[in-house]
């Protein structure tokens, strides 16, 4: 059972990580690379690492998503 | 008895977490992205202390704990991003 | 106390059975309402129940770790309103409209849009 949970969200990471390169708009770009980085964090803890999940989840959720939106909303005031 | 009901309800979790990545891929603008990100956050926690119940270590739900904080944290910055305050 | 911890465990997972079919069906409108508006209102109201339900649940089929899933709970119940509010504001203020036939003329007053 758990491990055909693996197999879907192995499955889910990979629909994820191709989305975020091929999606045109950017502010979508980061949200599927959070949520690519929220299922690394996932498959992290069900491979028995706690600390590099909780690591994970610091720097995916929190300071890559705030860094490239403050970047996006600068880049943008550049352009126009 | 009791393991086999929790490995149901995480099935179901995944299930539910399945749906909602076909509606932040196929998203038609950003905002309904970010709502199916929050619900697939909020997916992930009870998975996450399933994972634990099964596995049997407790440090695997201070993970869950952190997780919980900090995309509290990722939404606040996208509603100041589209509301223009960042 | 045997069967009050086995009965105890039994209670508690069908409890997350409960709680993750709200997860479902929280999941279920995401998929299936029209706008951002019906979305959140779908997405975060059930997503919220069935966290509650399906960590209490846990919680109760291994009652020592009660305090530290008590802990997961208080912070979902603090701050995913919040962020839903947060969402909702900066989805309308920038412009994003509701679909017609889900708004009133007061709610167009209110937000000094046009009725779609």
């Amino acid at each position: 059972m758990m491990l055909a949970i693996d197999f879907v969200v192995v499955a889910v990471i990979f629909v994820a990580a191709v989305g975020a390169m091929s999606c045109k708009n950017l502010v979508s770009s980061v949200l599927l690379g959070g949520l690519a980085s929220l299922v690394a964090s996932y498959l992290f803890l069900r491979m028995g690492a706690p600390d590099v999940a909780m690591t994970e989840a610091a720097i995916g959720a929190a300071l890559t998503t705030v860094i490239f939106l403050v970047a996006t909303r600068r880049t943008q005031e550049v352009e126009e | 008895m009791a393991e086999t009901l929790v490995l149901v309800a995480l099935g179901i979790a995944l299930l539910a977490g399945m749906l909602a990545t076909v509606q932040l891929v196929r998203g038609p603008d950003a905002a309904t992205r970010a709502v199916a990100l929050d619900a697939i956050t909020l997916i992930t926690l009870p998975m996450m202390v399933g994972l634990a119940l099964v596995v049997g270590r407790s440090i695997y739900i201070d993970v869950a704990l952190v997780y919980a904080i900090l995309s509290f944290l990722g939404v606040v910055a996208f509603a100041r991003y589209l509301d223009r305050g960042i | 106390m045997e069967t009050f911890t086995a009965v105890l465990g039994v209670a508690g997972g069908v409890i997350a059975v409960i709680g993750a079919l709200f997860l479902f069906l929280g999941a279920l409108g995401i998929y299936r309402m029209p706008d951002v508006y019906n979305r959140l209102h779908a997405g975060t109201k059930a997503t919220t129940l069935g966290n509650i339900l399906t960590l209490v649940g846990f919680g109760l089929t291994h009652p020592e770790w009660l305090p530290k899933i008590a802990l997961v709970v208080l912070f979902v119940i603090l701050t995913n309103p919040l962020s839903s509010h947060a969402l909702a504001r900066a989805a309308i203020r920038s412009g994003v409209r509701p679909v017609a036939g889900t708004t009133s003329d007061e709610d167009c007053a209110l937000t000094g849009g046009q009725k779609p």
